[in-house]
């Protein structure tokens, strides 16, 4: 009993933190057709924003929750008005660009920070359920999940911004006739997508000891996740986060956490090889 | 396209035999090595992206599992001519099976881009994690994330004890890569090549012609992971040591740098991109004051904003303008960069 | 009778809860050229895809020359002697003229033996001048052209075109009207048009297609003064 509710618990932890850390890359592809390469970068710089930012004084969640968003979000904001956006429309071209801004970004943190492992405590102590300890960061993680989704979904559904989103993301052409600048759009999207980055960073930066090539580990589960999730943003997002997070922590469990990690990615293969549009591809069509 | 084959093999015999005399005069042929190496690789990559439009984000993985193959074969044969074979023909496999289903599953583009992305991932999680010592094969132990030392390096086929290192080893890989290349060349002059370039361009159009794309590019990925495996084989030599770190994430990103800075769409652009950005790395590495990863980013950035066709193709264009010589280079090579655009997105 | 080279039977194509074809039998004999038309939406496009491969038929066979075809491929199907143009001019863009017909000769002939048949398809259609040009830097009419010099190069017995008129000036019409008329000589052709002054000028015998299905089929005067026909073209209720 006490052992299926740990596992349980794990798992919906696995997923919430899939959800976490895809969910800028999403947001960005889902509107925008755009993959953001250094997203595992900005995830990265989220942590070290927190972290700086604690060592400051502040206290950890303003840190993790405000500043941390903000800081990525206007990084992500000049990246954007840089190089971006003479990119739109060449999917393979951003992704190039955008592995190059990667390697930029951890070059100049190995300057910053220098090539050291830096991290901060769980804020929040573990408990025990019969002979097991549970993280109880783990809880807040999920949390924030379920919070972003909402958030996210109220976001586009019920504001007169997230509707004009929703139609540029459809037919940028026809809001743009309409007189919405798909320029200012994409702008304020992919604003949006960094902070959503570097949020997850910073919340999942108590958990990691943090380097400069950190980003390198959330990318491709991150990509992965999104492309496998297809073209519904949320319903894309939480249903391939949830598949692939059950298969990585049954395998986590059953065999060893490499083979979690590695299932995982066989699964991903397996999900694209049967549905090579995506889960949302083939289910939840036209969802948001 | 028309003209004849046997000028390009003369053309290719002149350039390397120069080449190969005069780079040892300004630089240690132990660092040529290495870069010839690396210009192997990129010729791989260019060969089934820019000429084949296959995008593929893990050309490492075969460099890796070419590297792999022949450390413990070499182990396990005590020679070296049997696991130089099986270095070219392990990756090829591999590659065979892998594009089977991912192009007869009919993936496409960004598609084709995550799954040989993950691919090679998997490979890296999977060798990363076989420290232990119940991970052999014959007499190689795997080593996780130590890697495989100490096995038999090159030596003159028929007899182990003759060591080819060194100088020596240099001119084996020159005279490998030349052959590589002419190799290539003919290929692409081939039907089979031009057909290639038809598929490039347009899957649909080939297919109404009759032409089995999905057979074809499969083909196309196994030979272009043959040649990265037979690059890997050659480093593993070069570097007496192998590690995961051949199939990471960086080691496949500089494959596409020296692609995308070079040239894709030709066949010396590769080439010169990864040997020249190898060297520019070796140069960098040697001072401390500017992050080299930092320095490579920009090089990616820049290129992909400014010149996304290259340097080589750019520089024979400004040839073409400058000397006159305007055979449809210009409006060509011009065209070729929105189809690259179209053929992304 | 001649031979039938094309037939269909029951073919039905749906998408979700959408009829695109709705239980089509069409009969197509050697040597014939056969119009179909019909309004928009009215399924043609959606046949000629689920014959030609491009889509796999929900349900209904496809034969071919006595062969069941029904879940090939484009490939396999073009490799019959098949030659099939679809509806925008599909080319290859980045390589010339006598690049594209040789590619398609090549996949029926020697290389050597392709590039005899290529000159051959070039001077017949009249691409002599822009043999070495690069099909991106064509006109509309010419690129539409090629892609006819890409079907004709293969020898076909069968060949299926996605409205080869669309977008092309009078002039080009007429050349595209005697080069249809000329493989017609030996192959059986299906053309997917609107353009009724070119079906006219081409066709004995007219398909009608009407929400999914065959709603007439006969001589190309009769059906233009079929009442029921008309209506539809009109938009009102059949």
């Amino acid at each position: 009993m006490d052992l299926s509710a740990v596992i349980f618990i794990e798992i919906l932890y696995a997923v919430a933190s899939l959800i976490m850390i895809s969910a800028g890359l999403a947001v960005v592809f889902g509107m925008m057709k755009v993959i953001n390469l250094a997203h595992g970068e900005f995830m990265m710089m989220g942590g070290y924003t927190t972290i700086t930012a604690v060592n400051l004084g502040v206290n950890v969640f303003v840190a993790m929750l405000i500043i941390a968003p903000l800081i990525v979000g206007l990084i992500g904001l000049v990246v954007e008005r840089l190089v971006i956006r003479h990119l739109y429309g060449r999917l393979i071209d951003t992704m190039l660009a955008t592995w190059g801004l990667s390697l930029f970004f951890i070059g100049i943190v190995t300057m910053i920070f220098g090539n050291t492992t830096t991290g901060i405590s769980t804020p929040i102590p573990g408990f025990t359920v019969g002979n097991y300890q549970i993280n109880g960061y783990n809880f807040f993680i999920i949390l924030v999940a379920i919070a972003l989704v909402i958030l996210l979904y109220a976001v586009l559904k019920g504001t007169r911004a997230g509707l004009i989103a929703r139609g540029t993301m459809q037919r940028p052409d026809m809001a743009a006739s309409l007189g919405y600048s798909p320029d200012r759009i994409y702008m304020a999207t992919f604003f949006c997508g960094s902070a959503l980055s570097g949020l997850a960073g910073a919340v999942l930066a108590p958990l990691v000891g943090l380097v400069p090539t950190s980003g390198a580990a959330y990318i491709a589960k991150a990509f992965i996740t999104v492309i496998a999730g297809g073209p519904s943003l949320i319903a894309g997002l939480v249903s391939s986060s949830t598949v692939f997070g059950i298969i990585s922590q049954t395998f986590s469990f059953a065999v060893s956490p490499v083979m979690g990690e590695v299932a995982l990615l066989v699964a991903a293969v397996v999900l694209l090889r049967l549905l090579p549009q995506g889960v949302t591809g083939k289910f939840f069509k036209g969802k948001l | 396209m028309q003209g004849s084959m046997s000028k390009d093999v003369m053309t290719t015999l002149v350039v390397s035999a120069a080449l190969i005399w005069a780079l040892p005069l300004m630089v240690s042929t132990y660092t040529l090595t290495i870069l010839i190496i690396y210009g192997m690789l990129g010729l791989s990559l260019g060969l089934i992206w820019g000429f084949g439009g296959i995008i593929c984000f893990g050309q490492a993985a075969y460099f890796g599992l070419g590297a792999y193959t022949y450390a413990i074969a070499a182990i396990n044969f005590g020679e070296s001519t049997i696991p130089m074979l099986l270095a070219v023909i392990v990756p090829a496999i591999f590659a065979a099976l892998l594009g089977l289903m991912m192009f007869y599953g009919r993936l496409t583009d960004v598609y084709l881009g995550v799954i040989t992305l993950v691919v090679m991932l998997i490979l890296f999680k999977f060798i990363n994690s076989t420290a232990g010592p119940q991970y052999v094969i014959g007499n190689a132990r795997l080593g996780g994330y130590n890697g495989i030392p100490g096995f038999q390096t090159l030596n003159v086929p028929g007899d182990p004890s003759a060591y080819i290192w060194g100088d020596a080893y240099f001119y084996v890989c020159a005279v490998m890569l030349a052959l590589v290349f002419i190799l290539v060349s003919a290929l692409l002059r081939s039907s089979f090549g031009r057909i290639a370039v038809g598929i490039r361009e347009n899957e649909t159009r080939m297919s109404l012609m009759g032409y089995d794309i999905r057979a074809r590019k499969t083909i196309l990925f196994s030979i272009g992971a043959a040649i990265a495996g037979l690059a890997g084989a050659l480093f593993a030599n070069w570097s007496e040591i192998v590690t995961p770190s051949l199939f990471s994430l960086r080691q496949s990103a500089e494959i596409i740098i020296w692609c995308i800075v070079g040239g894709f769409s030709n066949r010396v652009g590769p080439i010169f991109g990864a040997a020249g950005l190898a060297y520019i790395k070796i140069l960098l590495g040697q001072q401390s004051m500017v992050d080299n990863t930092l320095i490579m980013g920009i090089i990616l950035v820049v290129f992909v904003l400014f010149l996304p066709k290259g340097l080589v193709p750019a520089v024979a264009e400004l040839w073409n303008i400058s000397f006159g010589r305007r055979k449809r280079g210009a409006s060509r090579s011009g065209r070729r960069v929105r189809n690259r655009g179209k053929a992304n997105g | 009778m001649a031979e039938i080279v094309l037939e269909t039977q029951g073919l039905t194509m749906r998408f979700g809860g959408v009829v695109a074809a709705n239980n089509v039998d069409f009969t197509l004999h050697a040597r014939e050229l056969r119009c179909l038309i019909g309004p928009n939406g009215a399924g043609k496009s959606t046949f000629f895809k689920c014959v030609t491969g491009l889509q796999t038929p929900t349900e209904g066979q496809v034969f071919m020359r006595g062969e069941e075809t029904t879940q090939w491929m484009s490939h396999e199907i073009a490799s019959l002697g098949v030659g099939i143009k679809t509806q925008n001019p599909n080319v290859l863009d980045s390589l010339s003229v006598f690049e594209n017909i040789w590619l398609a000769a090549r996949r029926f002939h020697t290389p050597i033996e392709a590039n005899r048949k290529s000159q051959e398809i070039i001077e017949r259609l009249a691409l002599s001048s822009i043999a070495r040009a690069d099909l991106g830097q064509l006109a509309h009419g010419e690129r539409q052209r090629v892609e006819l010099g890409l079907v004709a190069v293969g020898d076909p017995w069968l060949v299926l075109l996605d409205e080869p008129a669309a977008g092309m000036s009078a002039e080009d019409v007429e050349r595209m009207t005697e080069i249809i008329h000329e493989l017609n000589k030996s192959a059986a052709i299906v053309i997917v048009e609107h353009d009724m002054q070119f079906i006219r000028s081409i066709a004995e015998n007219v398909t009608v297609f009407h929400q999914g299905s065959v709603l007439m089929e006969d001589h190309v005067d009769l059906v233009m003064a079929d009442q029921t026909v008309r209506n539809v073209y009109l938009g009102k209720k059949a």
